[in-house]
């Protein structure tokens, strides 16, 4: 086994033998991007010299005892801001931003000595399920080059799927962490709205945005949670709760867990195999002690319908400000300051963007307000109730991640609704703004991984990550790695 | 639900897009097949229910009216598409 392939946790502890130095870990990480990376095209930025720098100083300075996550390299998606480096979203409209300051995230992981390797590459501003809609680059699925990473946060599953970061983050609208986390075989957790600040992370859809984690297994999911939750000021819809340590129930067992599984989930379209998953977990929950039940949800459907009005409609009014004045790319003609906002924007920004734009405008405009915009907020309230009363009945949720394993870059370009219902079993967790975590569990027959979903109730997080663990041991997935 | 190119334009208007003819047809299918499956929301009896303004129940956030740092001028420009005087500088606006 390589030095990269090691979990964060792992990591930690031959740092401590002292077995290899952050340099050396630092150089082997360099290594395996430069020979990995030109395959998959999951970095838009290395900042390879500075991370090298940086082992150094840390080694010098003895830093790697300190905490539980310094010298540990990471990738960072590319809508999160890094002061002085460029951060583009994926979008030409933002290809040239360099932010005048940091996201909160990304401050908490410098003070704890994390060394960031580069940004990685998703669907422009984060609107899509493939990463295609990147206007930079098409990131591959190491599992299978031809077929998508998922998305919008693929570039960070590859990076820690493929071993070229020990761990990243991403954000999460409506399944953008746990479907390419599905996809990619690793683990994906998207936390309560408010638990980790948005401060400096490019909006797309606030009410719905989330940062969280990916990461080689749960244990490191934890000790991620524990570095990036926490009150901030600057972000006023972050939470102000106490401190916790989500490694401290990790390994508690399920002996008192009633686990939930929804009745109708198959009619959603499920691959046979990922039921098959399914059918393994139930068993092997049942085995462990853990009490199963069977629970209603009702509204796939009007989840995902009034998940695109909702994150359509923020997303046009947050995409107004890329008019071509402050930051960003601006069309290079044009006759006045009227036309130079329809150049920018309508040269600036992807096709997907656009049709958001235009979904979410509609919604918003006079007469069609109370029809679209209100009826989905009145929708997300049912939603909520309808999982307060799931919640009632079991401790944590169990579904599929995504209903099927990765597709064919460019199946599904064509074909937007067909894309969006890729999110079914991710989207009405954003709508409730609960959370949950994707952890891989076996591979079809194609040699894909298919991810199973643990959902919790507000602020579960320590629940679904004590479920996630005693089911990651179970199914031991880590044995099945990416031939690259 | 279809909607009409002319919808198209005038929307587009709004968000400050501009789409050629194709661009239109393309964008009113598209947007029609999006709307189609909203409809789904109307199946849900929404009377009498309040909509979700927050997902918890955060109340106001005060902070106390001191004066922090803001970006310096320099900083603050330093992305700007185009700059004259320690201003942004846009085509004009009056005639």
């Amino acid at each position: 086994m390589s030095i990269n392939n090691l979990t964060i946790h792992e990591t930690k502890e031959a740092l401590k033998e002292g077995k290899f130095s952050t340099e050396e870990l630092v150089d082997s990480y360099i290594d395996h991007i430069e020979k990995i990376d030109p395959k998959v095209d999951a970095f838009l930025l290395k900042c390879l010299d500075r991370a090298k720098d940086q082992a150094k100083k840390i080694d010098s300075e003895k830093q790697n005892d300190t905490c539980s996550l310094s010298g540990i390299p990471y990738a960072l998606k590319d809508n999160i801001c890094t002061k002085g480096i460029k951060t583009t979203a994926a979008s030409k409209m933002l290809y040239n931003f360099i932010p005048p300051y940091n996201a909160d995230v990304y401050e908490r992981l410098n003070s704890m000595n994390s060394i960031m390797l580069g940004k990685v590459n998703m669907d422009e501003f984060a609107m899509g399920s493939s990463t295609e809609n990147s206007a930079f680059k098409v990131t591959k699925n190491p599992w299978d080059l031809s077929t998508v990473p998922g998305g919008s946060s693929g570039g960070s599953a590859v990076a820690v799927a493929s071993d070229m970061a020990a761990f990243a983050l991403g954000t999460d609208t409506g399944g953008s962490i746990r479907q390419p986390a599905s996809l990619c075989g690793v683990v994906g957790l998207k936390p309560t709205y408010g638990l980790v600040s948005r401060f400096g992370l490019i909006a797309f859809a606030s009410s719905l945005d989330q940062i969280g984690t990916f990461a080689k297994d749960v244990e490191d999911t934890a000790i991620i949670l524990n570095a990036i939750a926490g009150h901030d000021p600057k972000d006023s819809t972050s939470l102000d709760l106490p401190k916790k340590d989500y490694t401290d129930q990790l390994k508690n067992g399920t002996k008192e867990l009633t686990i939930g599984i929804l009745k109708n989930y198959k009619a959603e379209g499920v691959q046979e195999e990922v039921q098959t998953a399914m059918d393994d977990a139930i068993a092997a929950y049942k085995s462990m002690g853990a009490k199963v039940v069977e629970v209603d949800f009702r509204y796939f459907k009007q989840a995902l319908a009034a998940y695109y009005i909702i994150a359509c409609a923020e997303a046009s009014s947050n995409l107004a400000r890329y008019d071509g004045v402050r930051y960003g790319f601006r069309a290079k003609d044009y006759t006045d300051y009227i036309d130079m906002y329809y150049k920018t924007r309508s040269e600036g920004f992807g096709s997907e963007v656009k049709r958001r734009i235009m979904l979410g405008t509609y919604a918003l405009s006079s007469g069609y307000y109370d029809a679209y915009y209100k009826k989905a907020m009145q929708v997300r309230t049912v939603i909520i109730n309808e999982y307060k009363k799931i919640f009632d009945q079991c401790d944590v949720l169990l579904t599929p991640t995504s209903a099927t394993t990765a597709f064919k870059i460019g199946e599904k370009m064509n074909d937007p609704l067909q894309m969006y219902m890729s999110d079914t079993f991710t989207v009405p967790i954003n709508i409730a703004g609960i959370p949950a975590i994707s952890i891989p569990a076996e591979l079809d027959h194609k040699g894909l991984p298919i991810g199973l979903q643990i959902v919790g109730p507000v602020l579960g997080e320590e629940k679904i990550l004590q479920a996630a663990w005693a089911l990651e041991k179970h199914f031991d997935f880590r044995k099945n790695q990416p031939n690259l | 639900m279809s909607i009409s190119n002319e919808e198209v334009t005038y929307v587009s208007k709004l968000a400050r897009l501009r789409f050629n003819e194709e661009e239109t047809n393309k964008m009113a299918e598209e947007l029609g097949s999006v709307l189609d499956y909203v409809a789904t929301l109307n199946e849900v009896d929404t009377k009498d229910i309040q909509p979700t303004e927050h997902i918890l129940p955060v109340s106001n956030v005060f902070r106390d009216d001191v004066v922090g740092t803001p970006l310096s001028n320099d900083v603050a420009l330093s992305n700007a598409p185009d700059q004259e005087n320690g201003c942004f500088k846009v085509p004009r606006v009056l005639d």
